[in-house]
């Protein structure tokens, strides 16, 4: 009738072996990495809009307070100071309303049929995490060609970039996760809105992105050693401009915020599908 | 896996499911054997898309038990999602990807091997017809075309069970009836075993092989058509059968608030 009998369906899908846990993961990961580029292809309005926050950051922030010298900033230039810290919270405002687009998708019944493939929560989380990270790397890119332009003075080291990469994946993942926690406790997008905008802010000024640490008050100190934020911008600091930095610790700090963040969104994640 | 032959494809035992203080399945037990085309009948809120969210592992039944061809819906989730394809009542392909997007993603999510996915994907969208249109955005596409597109995602894993809630609701009568013929030759073709849920009279008459009405939460009766209505009077139609069985006129249209947002916000989100 539809030239169906062309078709050859011998045997049934599920006769397959399914892959081991860790496989599947890596699929589930690259899928929805592959998914977001996809859709960033479709539609680059996002990508521009996005790009000017960052740049009236560096531009008239940076500009001024390197003019005026107000802040200490280890010998180099305010500016080159700030650009990690710029990255950084870019990355953190694209990621920190991810949980929004959860809720559209389960508006939409998106998320019903995504539940129903043979995909374990936890797996399906984390593919939608790395995957929304890609927007957060396409903010950085764009980050640093202009503070390059502005004559910031970046290393050009492509281990260091790699590295960099992994530091600014392993942020934006956090805090997807960490949108799509909230959104599993307050299940709807206006609620999940204004704590978003209730807490970039304090996670944004509880850092090092715009001066060290130790000129902050002892309170804010003890606050910011809890702020995954902090350790993002020092691992980008210490890899693209070099200053000292404790690597290991900040990838380590990073990694178990991912798995905490995956393990408290997954199982928030059917409540919210419900 | 081995084949289970003598298993059915769904075996439902009474099962119970609530929600708060509202029971939205109510002891319901039900068989769909190998091969046939099941239909659910009721009006909305009768339970028919709690039980099918059962059964297809997106929701743990308070009591009682499900297994898909012979294995248990809740022990052996992963497995059974392998079995099934699933098309929920929403319009829910996602119109910011191209059709061909929408089912490669099912394509990799249900872990077709890599060199089959793009032919397995083309086979796909040519069986529901929709080739054609398989590299234009999801968002200019009619609602007919996105119920096919779905089912198209849900093929894409060659199950042996289909799943479909309310496989035709909101479509136009031309949409609807191209709806069915796909439907009526994947199982003549392939064999798919399918599972329907709708409120269309006409629907269940014309393409289910066999019935189970249900009301309130619970199956008021069962059997194929011809059986239903010879139960009933010798020339009674599928609405005198529910009537005699529900005891209450069936709702045609319409439905509850919720269902009508979700539609509204279905047209909406698709432009």
């Amino acid at each position: 009738m539809y030239g169906l009998s062309a078709v050859p369906r011998a045997g049934w899908a599920d006769l397959q072996r399914a892959p081991a846990w860790w496989r599947l993961l890596i699929s589930r990961v690259t899928t929805f990495c592959w998914v977001e580029v996809a859709k960033i292809r479709h539609d680059r309005t996002e990508l521009y809009t996005r790009a000017i926050q960052p740049a009236l950051w560096l531009v008239i922030f940076g500009e001024t307070f390197t003019a005026i010298r107000a802040i200490p900033s280890g010998g180099r230039p305010y500016l080159d100071f700030m650009a990690p810290g710029v990255i950084a919270q870019s990355a953190l405002f694209v990621a920190i309303f991810y949980g929004i687009q959860i809720i559209w998708e389960r508006d939409a019944g998106i998320l019903t049929k995504l539940l129903a493939t043979p995909t374990p929560t936890s797996a399906l989380v984390a593919g939608k995490a790395f995957g929304a990270s890609i927007r957060s790397l396409l903010q950085a890119v764009v980050v640093v060609l202009l503070a390059t332009l502005l004559g910031v003075h970046m290393t050009l080291n492509p281990l260091n970039y790699t590295v960099a990469i992994v530091v600014i994946v392993l942020g934006a993942a956090f805090f997807s996760t960490l949108s799509l926690t909230i959104a599993g406790i307050v299940l709807n997008r206006d609620r999940l809105m204004g704590i978003g905008q209730a807490i970039t802010m304090p996670l944004f000024f509880a850092s090092n992105a715009l001066y060290p640490i130790s000129v902050m008050p002892g309170w804010l100190q003890a606050l910011s050693t809890i702020n995954p934020l902090r350790y993002e911008i020092d691992a980008l600091r210490g890899l693209l401009i070099g200053t000292p930095s404790n690597l290991p610790e900040d990838l380590a700090v990073l990694l178990l915020a991912c798995v905490l963040g995956i393990g408290s969104s997954s199982r928030l994640l059917r409540r919210l599908s419900q | 896996m081995a084949e289970l032959p003598q298993s059915p494809a769904v075996d439902a035992i009474e099962i119970s499911k609530r929600f708060k203080d509202v029971v939205a399945v109510d002891r319901v037990s039900f068989e769909v054997r190998v091969g046939e085309i099941f239909g659910l009948l009721g009006p909305n809120g009768a339970g028919k898309t709690t039980t099918i969210r059962v059964l297809v592992t997106l929701l743990p039944p308070d009591s009682g038990r499900a297994s898909i061809f012979g294995l248990d819906a809740v022990a052996e989730t992963m497995a059974v999602r392998r079995m099934i394809g699933y098309v929920p009542q929403q319009l829910s392909a996602d119109g910011s990807l191209t059709g061909r997007e929408n089912v490669m993603l099912f394509a990799r999510l249900y872990d077709l091997p890599r060199r089959d996915r793009k032919a397995a994907v083309t086979e796909s969208l040519e069986l529901m017809g929709i080739a054609d249109a398989s590299d234009r955005l999801v968002s200019t596409y009619s609602g007919g075309m996105v119920r096919r597109l779905e089912l198209a995602q849900a093929l894409i894993n060659r199950p042996r069970l289909l799943v479909l809630d309310e496989p035709t609701i909101g479509l136009d009568p031309i949409a609807r009836t191209e709806v069915w013929e796909r439907v009526l030759s994947l199982r003549k073709e392939a064999g798919t075993t399918i599972l329907l849920t709708t409120h269309y009279m006409e629907e269940a008459d014309q393409l289910c092989d066999r019935l189970a009405l249900m009301d309130q939460g619970q199956i008021q009766a069962s059997g194929t058509p011809a059986e239903l209505k010879e139960s009933v009077a010798p020339e009674a139609t599928l609405e005198d059968v529910f009537r005699h069985y529900a005891g209450r006129h069936l709702v045609e249209e319409g439905g509850s608030f919720k269902d009508v947002r979700a539609v509204r916000r279905t047209a909406r989100r698709l432009g």
